[in-house]
């Protein structure tokens, strides 16, 4: 689990059965193993009413033969989130009220799939989420507003205009992103080494 | 007798200075030789004649030449400048306020002439004489907030109360002190205040938030924050830290005095009457160590509070790069003997 000193990031959860007849699973990766391990705890028949938008990124190509295995009203593997994001915003808008929604794998694809459903008007309460996989953070320059995806390392280049970012504890829910802010504004020539941060 | 505007600017070749009796009215923020975080909260009452306190909106010989470098800002980047959509009506909130004090503390430069909703608003240090309806947006060139805002001094929130919390959910934010309004627009008190060190820790902001949000209309309350800032440039935005970054490099023995600048916020909270929101006014004030030391006492305060600063607040503010070389400059100006309680100068 990431840590909690971080007070603007939200606190993740686990999955678990919510009542209601309609069910939208949104995950990426490892989430499906979250998807997999409430499966086990869901009364018979729990799949027959559920959606499921998966992306399995790197994660073990039996995860999404699993996922299937659940027998969802629909399966959808995308190829990476970006990827993914119109769909589901359209089937967010034409939700039916009492959807349950159930967002699981890493902070990048849940705090996406979060402003999607919020800005669809889905309840904050009626949305799940659980942490798993890799701490990779997504990131917002500050400078020029571009957003780097799967970040690792601290500090990370900007992919848009190149800026080497010191990756604060600072989070936006409604960028769903960490905020970069340039590490060696003050003197561009200290050039301190990328380490490994957010696996 | 009315106030001579300065004409100045605050980037380039940064002409901005004070005049002798705007250094005397400096807000200085330190009451004793120290300096931690504290619920530094009070009652805004009005201050003595000729303060910063004196009028519940200041404005003061700066007014001119920071509206321009507000609309310099805006014009680069209008994501400093954001309303979710909710937060128009506590805009014209802040419009009523801000006309109704501007024109009741200085007759001479702002007049509000109201006719039920027909509003007749007069700025003449800004050249404004515009007539609109008051809750009709399409009446004004801008929103109600950006409207006034560009019309005044220092930045402001505009924040939404609900859920037992505030939320930052509009805002103009042009002279801030190295945070973001795109970033933190959305954000509960607890959230946009995250960054800051130790103060979490001391149960700073549970009390602060307790208070605001008990804050009653027309009893309006204020405090005081600092930091410092390299040459007196208004947008030391994290947006363009990489711009004036820099600038903290270049602080020798011999230009401390015109390069460092204290920067005190006066920030006050005020009720608005028909949203029930808050909002925050976050005034600026700059002075060069310079003009600083032209008071004994408030030279060896600085000094006293700088030096024994905790090494977290001074990072968090900015200071790390030049500290050592500021503190060896006012040690000069300290002559070790007491200094006197309160903020005013001896
Ligand atoms: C609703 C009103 C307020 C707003 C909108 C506000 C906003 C902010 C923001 C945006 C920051 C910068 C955080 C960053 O680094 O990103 C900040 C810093 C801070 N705020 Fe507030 N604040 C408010 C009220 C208060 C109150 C009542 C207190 C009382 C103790 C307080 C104490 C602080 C402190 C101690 C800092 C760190 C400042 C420094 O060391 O320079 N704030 N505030």
């Amino acid at each position: 689990m990431p840590p909690q000193s971080i007070i603007s990031r939200p606190v993740y959860g686990m999955l678990s059965p919510q009542p209601g007849r309609e069910h939208l699973f949104v995950a990426d990766a490892q989430g499906a193993e979250a998807i997999l391990d409430m499966a086990a705890a869901a009364p018979d028949g729990f799949f027959a009413g559920a959606q499921i938008v998966y992306i399995p990124r790197d994660a073990d190509p039996s995860l999404a033969e699993r996922l299937k295995a659940l027998s969802p009203a629909m399966f959808y593997e995308g190829p990476s989130v970006a990827a993914a994001m119109p769909r589901l915003r359209q089937t967010l808008a034409t939700a039916r009220m009492g959807l349950r929604v159930y967002l699981a794998g890493t902070e990048g694809l849940i705090g996406q799939a979060m402003q999607a459903a919020l800005e669809a008007g889905i309840d904050h309460s009626s949305i799940q989420t659980e942490h798993r996989g890799s701490l990779a953070r997504r990131v917002q320059c500050v400078h020029c507003k571009g957003i780097t995806e799967d970040v690792t390392t601290q500090p990370v280049t900007c992919a848009h205009c190149g800026l080497l970012l010191f990756v604060r504890d600072h989070y936006s829910r409604r960028i769903a992103a960490f905020q970069g802010v340039c590490i060696n504004a003050e003197d561009p020539s200290e050039i301190p080494p990328a380490e490994e941060a957010f696996r | 007798m009315g106030i001579t505007f300065r004409q100045e600017t605050f980037r380039d070749d940064f002409s901005f200075a004070n005049s002798p009796e705007h250094i005397r009215r400096f807000p200085f923020p330190f009451h004793e030789d120290s300096y931690m975080y504290a619920v530094n909260i009070e009652p805004h009452v009005a201050g003595p004649k000729g303060s910063v306190l004196e009028h519940p909106i200041d404005v003061d010989e700066h007014y001119v030449s920071e509206m321009q470098d507000r609309a310099l800002v805006l014009a680069e980047d209008p994501l400093r400048c954001q309303s979710l959509p909710h937060m128009t009506l506590a805009g014209w909130d802040l419009l009523e306020l801000l006309m109704t004090a501007k024109a009741e503390s200085y007759p001479e430069h702002f007049s509000l002439t109201r006719d039920g909703d027909r509003w007749h608003w007069v700025n003449r240090p800004l050249g404004i004489d515009d007539r609109f309806t008051f809750g009709d947006v399409a009446t004004l060139p801008y929103g109600p907030m950006e409207y006034i805002t560009r019309q005044s001094q220092g930045d402001f929130c505009l924040l939404d109360q609900r859920d037992g919390n505030l939320w930052m959910d509009a805002g103009i934010v042009t002279t801030q002190a190295d945070w973001s309004l795109d970033f933190d627009i959305g954000m509960n008190f607890f959230e946009w205040h995250a960054p800051v060190p130790l103060a979490h820790e001391k149960g700073i902001f549970t009390r602060a938030l307790k208070f605001l949000l008990n804050v009653q209309q027309g009893r309006p309350a204020r405090r005081l924050n600092w930091t410092m800032t390299i040459n007196p440039r208004l947008d030391t935005s994290p947006e363009n830290y990489h711009k004036w970054g820099p600038d903290r490099t270049t602080v020798t023995p011999e230009n401390v005095g015109h390069k460092v600048h204290l920067r005190v916020e006066l920030q006050s909270f005020w009720r608005l009457p028909r949203s029930n929101g808050l909002v925050f006014p976050i005034r600026c004030y700059l002075i060069s160590m310079d003009e600083l030391v032209t008071s004994r006492k408030w030279a060896r305060r600085l000094h006293r509070v700088i030096r024994d600063l905790p090494d977290e607040i001074a990072a968090y503010k900015g200071l790390t790069r030049y500290r050592a070389t500021l503190i060896e400059w006012l040690s000069a100006h300290d002559d070790g003997a007491p200094t006197s309680p309160g903020f005013g100068p001896d």
